[in-house]
């Protein structure tokens, strides 16, 4: 089994403290960096990378410092953030370059082409892919040599829907088969479709961890915000004002709608159906209106 | 210390880019303005050397030096693909050998090449000459090569301080400042120069000993420097 250990690792370029004091083990299976522009993602995934060194603290794989030791990059494969590669090359002839410096050939170039779906433009010129397929031939340069351990930059980024889905599918199933993979996203909803374990970095501190459900269990003492719309909310709303769980509630005339702004959380859920059937009404929608991860962040920053 | 596909990597991406025109022009300026100076004075030993020493060997060398040192490496770590070399199980000091071989040898092509063909032009090798500074831009390569690839993991700006280099401390110091020339890159090539003339006609300020001395300590240096610099090369995220 393939780990990254991160013990008390701090970054910082001059004044900036980019990473402070992080501590983390990232395990196999898909796991998200979450966190907002300039939280420190980038500056944490290049030093697990090995391309920058940590001010503080020490980075390595199942106990191999990873730091200045290239011989760990039979273990590594990464694909950077940055849009630059051997431009001048085909897509083939450049994941074929990337087998050959690991002492592979052809045969693993193609393989690697063929796992992300891009034989059919392989023979086409770099300078001509548009901004997907540049991020396919990236996989597969990193994917040559069956590496245990994946880090993405932001992989995401600049994809169209369809492209982003066959890539999730892809690191899902390089999970599922027990590599450890780590990629990066400022986008709830990237991390929450594809992570089974979640790592939130806030301005360059560890906020939170664990699946995206421990995460929002972490959130329950915050004010949860709900939308509802039931056959009769005016009876709905007297009723649940009546409960503590309940801080406020709105009648949004205009919307047909209830907007409940809950304190309780776990006794708010249980409370909801009960006071519906007490009272005979129906339960039409609801629907949290705040779940965003970017409600979870400014409320981490703020504690 | 030799790896095949950093080496295609490196020439390919040398030989690709708009600033290898200059790789094809200079030599071809050599050769017209070799041709010119033939057809106006005639063969002369004399002629034949300073054009030889002065242009050729003076600004040609360094020049192309310049480009091929540099350009072997800088435009890598500048955009970041040097990401997919440091991303694999290769030793740092092979990958900088090799591009240091690849720079070498395509200043070679491109700078001692013409040399000889304009030195046969000039004068038809009488006295050796053609010969001598063609040995000289060999030698002068090798040295070039080294440092400014040591210069392209050093700074951005690899080029420009290259071209100062090149062009006002070779060039221009070289020629007035006495204590300059004694660390000068063409000088030390010129020693090797005199040594193959056996005559007076190619002259040096530094004796062929402490010549050798440099270029060898000068290149061994530069290389084992570049090599510690991609080791410890840090790359940060986009500013
Ligand atoms: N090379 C650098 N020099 C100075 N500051 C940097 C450098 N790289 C990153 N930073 C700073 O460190 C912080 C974290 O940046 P980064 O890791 O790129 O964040 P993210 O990837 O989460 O957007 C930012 O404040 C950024 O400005
Ligand atoms: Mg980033």
């Amino acid at each position: 089994m393939t780990s990254i250990n991160i013990d008390h690792v701090s970054r910082w370029f001059g004044n900036v403290v980019a990473v402070n004091d992080i501590t983390m083990t990232i395990g196999p299976g898909v796991t998200g960096l979450l966190g907002p522009n300039g939280a420190g993602k980038s500056t944490l995934i290049n030093m697990m990378g090995g391309f920058l060194a940590p001010s503080n603290g020490t980075v390595s794989l199942d106990g191999q410092q990873i730091w200045r030791n290239e011989q760990i990059y039979r273990h590594i494969g990464i694909v950077p953030e940055r849009e630059a590669m051997y431009d001048f090359l085909t897509g083939r002839e450049f994941v074929v370059a990337n087998a050959e410096l690991h002492g592979l050939g052809k045969k693993q170039a193609q393989q690697a082409l063929a796992t992300v779906e891009m034989e059919h433009a392989q023979d086409r010129k770099i300078s001509t892919y548009s901004k997907g397929m540049r991020q396919r031939v990236k996989m597969a340069s990193a994917l040559v040599h069956e590496p245990s351990v994946l880090l993405l930059d932001e992989p995401f980024n600049g994809m169209d829907p369809r492209q982003r889905m066959q890539l999730m599918e892809l690191l899902r199933r390089m999970g599922d088969e027990g590599r450890t993979v780590l990629f990066s996203s400022h986008i709830l909803e990237e991390v929450e479709q594809l992570a089974s374990h979640i790592e939130v970095i806030v301005a360059g501190r560890h906020a939170a961890s664990g699946d995206f459900r421990k995460i929002r269990r972490l959130m329950t003492d915050r004010p949860h915000r709900y939308v509802i719309r039931s056959s009769d909310d005016r009876a709905l709303a007297a009723a649940l004002i009546a409960d503590p769980s309940t801080a406020g509630i709105e009648v949004d005339l205009k919307e047909g709608a209830l907007r409940v702004q809950a304190v309780d959380f776990g006794r708010f859920t249980t409370l909801l159906p009960q006071v519906a059937r007490e009272h005979g009404i129906r339960l039409l929608t609801v629907s949290p209106s705040d779940e965003s991860l970017e409600s979870v962040f400014s409320y981490l920053v703020a504690a | 210390m030799y790896d095949p596909t950093v080496a295609r990597l490196t020439y390919r991406a040398l030989l690709g880019r708009r600033r290898a025109l200059i790789l094809f022009a200079l030599p071809v300026l050599l050769v017209v303005i070799a041709a010119l100076v033939r057809g106006i004075t005639g063969a002369d030993d004399q002629t034949a050397s300073d054009v030889l020493g002065g242009f050729a060997l003076a600004t040609m060398v360094p020049l192309i030096g310049v480009i091929a040192g540099t350009g072997a490496i800088g435009p890598e770590i500048d955009d970041g693909s040097v990401v997919y070399l440091l991303s694999k199980p290769v030793k740092r000091p092979t990958i900088i050998c090799t591009k240091l071989i690849v720079a070498i040898a395509v200043t070679m092509v491109f700078s001692a090449v013409p040399t000889l063909v304009a030195g046969l032009i000039l004068n038809g090798n009488g006295q050796q000459i053609a010969v001598a500074y063609t040995v000289a831009a060999l030698v002068a390569s090798i040295a070039y090569a080294a440092i400014f690839l040591l210069l392209g993991t050093v700074t951005r700006h690899a080029v420009v301080f290259g071209l100062v280099y090149a062009l006002v401390w070779e060039a221009l110091f070289g020629s007035l400042v006495a204590g300059a020339r004694t660390l000068s890159v063409q000088q030390w090539s010129v020693a090797v120069a005199h040594k193959v003339t056996g005559g007076d006609i190619v002259t040096s300020d530094v004796g062929l000993p402490a010549a050798t001395v440099l270029l060898v300590a000068v290149t061994v240096l530069a290389t084992w420097y570049a090599g510690r610099r991609l080791r410890a090369l840090t790359l940060a995220g986009e500013e």
